[in-house]
């Protein structure tokens, strides 16, 4: 590794003067790390500023908080915490029960997945109705793709009835931050949009508008929604682990005929 | 499982009892795999025989089983420097436990540029064009039309280099088996005919020729893919315990000089509520 370097816009290092393998400062985007933002800025700042060249202003920080608070926990009916818990019972690896959130909650039902396709949708559509109104009942399958076939808009709960209470709730809070135009835009069509995808909107549809307006790329937005999301895996996994897999449903099943 | 399509009625149908074409265990008794006893049935079969009936519920030649073998022993490769490797063996040298660093190197096997993504893509770019050329489409207009949608045609081309040296070897063994005659594996050296003649010169790399190879065999996209799972497994071990065996932290060990950092300047940290809000 003495010639070939890494590259990065992130992070520098100065090395302690008797190793050159310790960091006596490491600066983000410039500011020292431990220096000066250890004590003053915020972990949400920290975290913006680790996918943007510039810090947050105190609105954007806020914005990532609340939503950061309300992607926390998806709680125990959630598949991905669902999957955490499942290596919980059985004693399994810390890292494995978050490699089990992350790989369930990757997902198009209320993944990461679905959150990047909604934040393509943010990028192209914006605050055009229309074009909005085409996208969403739109589910092609994209050729060739390791992911499979849409089966509902993303961004929508396929499995929804009307706009979840805390959907609403949600998406109420972090418009009023007024950080970019989609969460306002989209609070006021939340009508004609849910009519186009013929659904109720999701949680992930509110975090992919809210990434939009923090000005996240799909991709950056992706990961940090599976990022965000694994707290509540990680408290809920290690929960189960003293009540054990005979209090934790196993299920029954019946074989029907191979076909 | 309930056909009705979707809301909370399709949850609660499908809540409680689950029933499964694929099997069950009978805790000190049998096992049911695919409709077959897995102890007594099925218990002569050979691990990737077994494997991809799982798959597909479809049984295969010896010769078919024997191409599938050799489609990931061929592509096993104990080199660090391969990034799925690094990643089994970076969790060697940081004295994680082996089933992680391998979970996650075969995990970041399904790549964009090598692995899953190129992989499915391939089988696809095989499928859809055999049916356009069947529908007497033209095989240069498939593979212009490919690299205007995608600036790169899943299976051909290299990210190290133009040319696979595993190709040889897995034609060699398809001639053996008499598994080369399929259409799908005309169709990928007529792709690469095609391909040959234009500013490209891209060379049919190991994963259009196993995804031909396999194509001809019969899978579809999605049991390809599943097979493929552990395609780099047998390479991932040697990197784990090599790594493992190092005095810990020794593996690509890089220095603060190590970081070429092309940020901004150094600047002063501010409380940004206070300046900004």
């Amino acid at each position: 590794m003495s010639k070939e370097k890494i590259h990065t816009r992130i992070w520098r290092e100065e090395p302690e003067p008797d190793n050159p393998f310790a960091a006596r400062a490491a600066y983000c985007r410039g500011y020292d790390v431990y220096g000066e933002m250890l004590g003053n800025a915020r972990w949400v700042e920290m975290l913006y500023l680790l996918f943007q060249n510039e810090a947050p202003t105190a609105a954007q920080a806020d914005l990532l908080e609340a939503l950061a608070l309300a992607l926390a926990n998806p709680g125990p009916r959630d598949a991905s915490v669902h999957a955490a818990m499942c290596g919980g019972i059985t004693g399994s690896t810390a890292a494995s029960l978050l490699m089990a959130a992350l790989a369930v909650g990757a997902g198009q039902l209320a993944g990461g997945r679905e959150v990047f396709l909604a934040m393509q949708g943010w990028a192209e559509c914006g605050d055009d109705l229309n074009s909005w109104r085409k996208r969403l009942c739109q589910l092609e399958a994209v050729p060739g793709s390791i992911w499979p076939a849409l089966e509902h808009a993303p961004g929508f709960d396929p499995h929804g009835v009307s706009t979840a209470t805390a959907v609403k709730q949600t998406l109420s809070c972090l418009a009023s931050y007024r950080v970019g135009q989609y969460l306002s835009w989209l609070q006021q069509n939340l009508p004609d949009m849910e009519a186009a995808a013929a659904c109720p909107l999701a949680l992930s549809g509110v975090a992919a508008a809210a990434f939009s307006d923090l000005g996240f790329s799909p991709e950056q937005g992706e990961m940090l929604h599976l990022l965000l999301r694994l707290p509540g895996a990680a408290a809920h996994a290690l929960e189960q682990r003293p009540i054990g897999y005979k209090n934790f449903p196993f299920g029954t099943l019946e074989l029907e005929q191979p076909i | 499982m309930s056909a009705s399509t979707r809301g909370p009625e399709l949850l609660q149908a499908n809540a409680g009892t689950l029933k499964s074409r694929m099997g069950t265990f009978f805790p000190g008794s049998h096992v049911i795999f695919r409709g077959h006893d897995l102890h007594t049935d099925l218990k002569d079969m050979d691990w990737v025989e077994l494997y991809v009936f799982g798959i597909t519920n479809r049984r295969f030649t010896k010769e078919q089983l024997r191409l599938m073998h050799s489609i990931w022993t061929y592509t096993s490769y104990p080199d660090v420097r391969l990034w799925n490797n690094r990643v089994a063996a970076l969790a060697g040298s940081s004295r994680s436990t082996g089933n992680l660093g391998i979970a996650a190197a075969l995990a970041v096997s399904e790549a964009s540029i090598y692995g899953r993504g190129i992989d499915m893509r391939a089988i696809d770019f095989l499928i859809r064009t055999r049916r356009q050329v069947d529908e007497g489409g033209d095989l240069s207009a498939c593979v212009r039309e490919e690299l205007d949608t995608h600036r790169s045609i899943g299976g051909y081309g290299r990210p190290l280099v133009n040319g696979d040296e595993r190709n040889q070897h897995m034609l060699a063994l398809a001639r053996e088996l008499n598994l080369d005659k399929g259409s799908y594996l005309r169709l990928a050296f007529a792709v690469e005919e095609s391909l040959s003649a234009g500013r490209l010169r891209m060379k049919m790399n190991y994963a259009g020729l196993a995804a031909a190879l396999m194509a001809d065999i019969g899978f579809s996209p999605r049991e390809y893919y599943l097979f493929l799972f552990p395609a780099f497994l047998a390479g991932m071990q040697p990197c784990f315990i090599e790594a493992a065996d190092r005095p810990e932290g020794t593996l690509y060990p890089v220095s603060c000089a190590d970081i070429l950092y092309e940020g901004k300047s150094k600047r002063t940290w501010l409380k940004q509520a206070a300046i900004k809000g």
